[in-house]
């Protein structure tokens, strides 16, 4: 009985750790620019999606380019994928950093809401102009065949077979987590990144070039959004210009549940986030395995396994609105 | 104070011109029917936008629950004025059948021997306004616990708030009620502009008045400084679930007009990105001016779903080029223009000012012009 | 610099204003006086959608209505030669988005519709359609709310009690299946419609069923594919737009799911087959025309197809023909039958008249019943061939 209901939970455990890892790619990115700049970025998530897209088109005209020197399709695929790898990490971090200083720099004087609207209007733009340049369509991403064709061989856990990807994503999203904490707590950029995140105005008094750590902190959450999204769009197999939205807004609410501004914490609550809601998927199945529920009866979990972020978000906010990890701030008259 | 009361004859003037042109216009055969959609979808995100401007523009409350709250109203007016005789097809796809009927209204309908046209707009003022509580009353229930956070908590917090109640009214438990994520439809609706725009008008002439009453003096007195505002006796909670929940009335009353605009009802539609195009409006229109916010809901409209269309289809004024001008284009553009002007005009069209006969006429009289910023 | 925007948005009103006045004289006369002097034209709206969920689909309807139109341009009424002009209006996939592109369709003067692929529009927009008078011809749209209780609205495909019936036959006779997991999407009224007959029509043959559903723009279907793993079910019914179809294959793929996925008509399309090769999967999809069952048309769409790379790309980037697009092909074909037989390009009379149009097209013989629906008999049920990443041919089958 309890070995059955372990082989049940498994699979939605596994996969939500998965969903996990790749949450806390996003969510790190919205942690610390909040961290720094109070403003939360809701073009994040797409950047994420765009750094999809940056894979499906480089990859299809890098390829040709490959075959042309005389490559064999195979390998042209596979150098063509390292190729647009290297191209899609560079462009995101050159978009990231192109938003800050295009739509935020400007209002760095101008109060929190226009910021925010700002981020909002620029969410709304990369949506239409992914739109316009897919056609609304959702676009394979290049997975297939030679492609990618260790990350996504299948393997088995228990009784489950799943991609490697699944596997490889929460290894490898701890150690970019431990290498980036790092780099806050030992080195001088991270000292300043800490100092800009207390005291915005002391630090640049301190002679700390604030443009410059922000800009550093933008680097950072790119890079880690591209990490993400090559890892997200490896699972899925598909490129929607939605696609980045709700991937988005739920890393943005693991960032807040694990207390806004500390990288650990975004960690963490991605992981809870990405599993609670994948058990949430398969609750109905879970309890009719357990015998809580008989002859059929369903109570549509799977239903709520948006919403369900948001709930937790709403609780966390009124019962601890610092988050798991997070600092207490008390505002100043 | 005269110059106010020459303001609001020549708004109310304004008004009623607009209404008698827009009876005469839509009887003249042959005029573009494009422009009886716009006016009809216009007035309604008219309405909604000043709701959203309300707690965003003169109260300070960064909310981002306008579509949750909109889907509120929207599914309860469906929900009870969906005649008895079409329920069961509507409902075609629940076990159990529609457990709300209307039976109650029709037998007062019928003992009072109503005309049908009066009844169906009594029905639909009635589904209006239960939309319009319902809305307020969820708003009353989520804005105690959701009021205390500060700006952009708030913000996600009321997002996640929409969401939520999406997901709640497509589960297929609360079938019998809300028909599940099926459609909803056959529900009374308008035929022509005057039915919205009448709604519309009512509905910000309130809120007006709202804003120029104590309680408006209050809104705006919390916007500008909370801590001030407290320590000349301002109840903050008190006022600021008093902005909430009216500004959520009247999004519930703007959610029905939707549903009667679309002739069909669903969740899905009802998603974050609805809100962010509604604030996009407020600050177009200048976050914190009602005139701006109606003339911008117009502009955008008209802008979105009939001149600009040409830019999707290939031909746009004299520019011919299918390669270009092909879907999707007319949103890109039209996103641009509002980056523009969330960038470089961050007031919007109206900033904070409001439309007014002696600022137009000083308009034209350059010398006037600097004065009137001050006053 | 204030003063010089507001004039300027004061001028650009004005304009826009001016220009959409002169635009559109009277439009309600059928578009007749739109045209450049000596020529006449009748216009056919195609409401469509070119973007999101449905967007691959529509595209690929349009492509068969395209080809139509560029064989057949004009008309004949009467004595008069009238060229036929088609106008596209894209309804987005969204039911909000829908009236009003139902709107500019006959804001241009289109004297008939057709479309669209998606119920849920075609629900949506039918109010629009009946309050201008215009009559609709809904060409893969299977949903019985669309024509029920209309009388403008017509479709020249079958409905979803069929096809539930003709899947649940599917699934209990040729899978000896007794039990079915059926994946809907929420909101959509395609997939919850159809989710609903097979389940009716799979459980009046004796089967249970697991049901789910899933919110628009969920990406990870493997929870749900795990589900129907665990409850061993003996198939897996997932009734969805192309979109999702390709999530689901592909993780059913790699979750080693054995058992067969049944679908409808949407996944009737190379979407699926390209996703489909090289993997391990069983896919099995009723539809409403064969590749092979008229060769003129096959080569004719193909060769037109390969023509131009804006088509190729509309239709997934090979030369695959879709039943969608014979089914547009045909739609506009009947749209011309009713022209002719009303003699005129009025709206009205074409609405009058289209009831009792017969037209024998690609797709087999159309002949409308008492609600405006094609009176159709069989489907067709084709499987995903992985290694060829084709169709082939199962077989005809009907309800009994």
């Amino acid at each position: 009985m309890f070995g059955k209901l372990f082989s049940t939970c498994l699979p939605y455990i596994l996969s939500g750790i998965s969903v996990g890892g790749q949450y806390a790619l996003i969510a790190i990115g919205y942690t610390m620019v909040y961290g720094i700049l109070r403003l939360i970025n809701f073009a994040h998530g797409d950047i994420f999606m765009v750094a999809g897209l940056i894979m499906i088109y480089s990859n299809v005209s890098i390829t040709p380019l490959f075959m042309n020197m005389g490559f064999s399709a195979e390998s042209a695929f596979i150098f063509s994928i390292i190729a647009s790898v290297v191209i899609v990490l560079v462009l995101t971090v050159l978009l990231g950093l192109t938003i800050e200083k295009a739509a935020y720099r400007p209002l760095r004087s101008a109060p929190r809401m226009s910021v925010m609207i700002s981020a909002i209007g620029v969410s709304y733009l990369i949506q239409n102009a992914a739109i316009y340049i897919t056609g609304g369509l959702a676009k394979p991403y290049p997975t297939k065949g030679a492609a990618m064709p260790w990350l996504s061989d299948q393997i088995t856990v228990g009784s489950t077979s799943i991609k490697r990807v699944t596997v490889i994503t929460p290894i490898l999203t701890i150690l970019l987590v431990l290498a980036l904490v790092l780099l806050i707590k030992k080195t001088k950029i991270g000292m300043a990144m800490r100092a800009v995140s207390k005291d915005f105005r002391t630090s640049r008094l301190m002679g700390i070039e604030v443009n410059n750590v922000i800009s550093v902190t933008f680097f950072i959450g790119s890079f880690l959004a591209a990490v993400g999204s090559l890892l997200y769009f490896t699972n899925y197999a598909s490129v929607t210009p939605t696609s980045g939205a709700m991937p988005g807004l739920k890393a943005f609410v693991a960032a807040v549940f694990g207390g806004i501004g500390s990288v650990p914490g975004a960690v963490v609550g991605a992981f809870i986030i990405g599993i609670c809601e994948n058990i949430l998927k398969g609750l109905d199945n879970i309890l009719s395995t357990a015998g809580v529920f008989k002859d059929g009866f369903t109570f549509g979990f799977a239903t709520f396994s948006d919403a369900f972020t948001f709930i937790l978000l709403i609780v966390i906010l009124c019962v601890k609105p610092t988050g798991l990890f997070g600092e207490k701030n008390t505002d100043k008259v | 104070m005269k110059k106010s009361r020459k303001d609001m004859v020549f708004n109310l003037s304004l008004v009623a011109l607009i209404f008698i042109a827009v009876i005469i216009v839509e009887n003249i055969p042959g005029v573009n029917p494009m422009l009886s959609t716009v006016l009809k979808k216009g007035s309604i995100y008219a309405l909604v936008a000043v709701s959203m401007n309300l707690l965003n523009g003169f109260t300070g409350l960064f909310s981002l629950g306008q579509a949750g709250f909109m889907l509120l109203g929207a599914y309860t007016y469906a929900v009870i004025t969906i005649p008895d005789s079409a329920r069961e097809k509507v409902y075609m796809y629940v076990k159990e059948g529609s457990a709300v009927s209307r039976s109650w209204f029709d037998n007062i309908a019928n003992g009072l021997h109503l005309p049908e046209g009066v009844s169906n707009i009594a029905i639909m003022i009635i589904g209006m306004l239960a939309g319009g509580l319902i809305a307020a009353f969820f708003s009353w229930l989520i804005g105690l616990p959701v009021l205390k956070l500060k700006s952009d908590y708030l913000a996600i917090a009321t997002l996640g708030f929409a969401e939520i109640i999406r997901a709640i009214f497509q589960w297929d438990k609360l079938g019998p009620v809300t028909n599940g994520s099926n459609v909803l439809r056959n529900f009374p609706t308008f035929k022509t502009a005057v039915f919205p725009l009448t709604v519309s008008a009512i509905c910000i002439l309130f809120i007006v008045l709202l804003i120029n009453s104590t309680y408006g003096r209050a809104f705006k007195a919390i916007r500008d400084d909370e801590i001030a505002a407290e320590a000349m006796g301002i109840n903050l909670a008190h006022h600021k679930r008093l902005a909430f929940v009216i500004s959520s009335f009247f999004a519930g009353i703007g959610g029905a007009l939707l549903a009667m605009f679309q002739n069909t009802l669903q969740a899905t539609p009802f998603k974050s990105a609805m809100t962010y195009e509604i604030l996009l409006i407020v600050v177009i229109g200048g976050i914190g001016s009602v005139s701006g916010s109606i003339i911008a809901s117009f502009l955008y409209i008209s802008a979105s779903e009939w001149w600009l269309r040409g830019l999707d289809s290939g031909k746009f004024l004299f520019i011919e080029s299918p390669a270009v001008l092909r879907g999707g284009f007319r949103m890109v553009v039209f996103s641009v223009i509002i980056m523009i002007i969330v960038l470089f005009f961050r007031k919007g069209i109206m900033g904070e000012r409001e439309l007014s006969v002696t600022r137009f006429l000083n308009f034209f009289r350059k010398k006037d012009g600097k004065n009137e910023e001050n006053s | 610099m204030k003063k010089i925007l507001a004039i300027v948005l004061a001028a650009l009103m004005v304009f826009a204003l001016a220009s959409c006045g002169a635009e559109n004289p009277t439009p309600d006369a059928g578009g007749k006086d739109a045209a450049p002097a000596g020529e006449k034209v009748v216009k056919i709206g195609v409401f469509e959608p070119a973007s999101g969920d449905n967007g691959a689909g529509g595209k690929q309807e349009t492509l068969g209505i395209q080809y139509a139109n560029e064989k057949t341009p004009t008309v004949k009424i009467g004595d008069d030669e009238y060229k036929v002009e088609v106008i596209y209006a894209d309804n987005g996939s969204s039911n909000d988005k829908a009236p009003t592109a139902a709107q500019s369709l006959i804001s241009a003067g289109c004297s008939i519709i057709l479309g669209s692929y998606g119920s849920g529009v075609s629900i949506a927009a039918s109010d629009t359609f009946k309050d201008s008078g215009v009559a609709a011809i809904g060409v893969t749209c299977t949903n019985p709310q669309v024509t029920e209780g209309n009388s403008h609205y017509f479709r020249i495909c079958f409905l979803d009690p069929f096809q539930g019936t003709v899947l649940a036959n599917l699934a209990s006779g040729e899978f000896k299946a007794s039990k079915a997991y059926i994946l809907t999407k929420l909101g959509d009224d395609y997939s919850t419609g159809l989710g609903y007959n097979f389940k009716q029509a799979f459980e009046a043959l004796g089967g249970t069923v697991v049901e789910e559903s899933f919110q628009e723009g969920n990406a990870d279907f493997t929870a749900f594919l795990n589900t129907a793993k665990s409850q061993e079910c003996d198939v897996i019914f997932a009734p969805t737009s192309t979109e999702a179809a390709q999530l689901i294959i592909e993780q059913s793929a790699t979750q080693g799911i054995a058992v067969p996925l049944l679908a409808g008509d949407t996944w009737d399309s190379n979407v699926i087959l390209n996703a489909a090769k090289g993997k391990d999967v069983k896919i099995y999809v009723t539809t409403f025309y064969q590749e092979g069952g008229n060769a003129d048309f096959d080569n004719g769409f193909k060769d037109w197809i390969n023509a131009d790379a804006t088509h190729l790309s509309n239709n997934g980037g090979d030369d695959t023909v879709a039943a969608v697009s014979a089914m547009g092909y045909d739609a506009y074909y009947v749209a011309l039958e009713a022209i002719k037989a009303a003699g005129s390009a009025d709206k009205a009379a074409i609405k009058n008249v289209l009831g009792s149009v017969t037209y024998t097209g690609v797709t087999g013989e159309i002949k409308f019943d008492e609600t405006g629906d094609a009176i159709r008999d069989t489907a067709y049920v084709k499987t995903a061939n992985t290694e060829t990443g084709a169709w082939d041919f199962v077989r005809e089958q009907g309800v009994n």
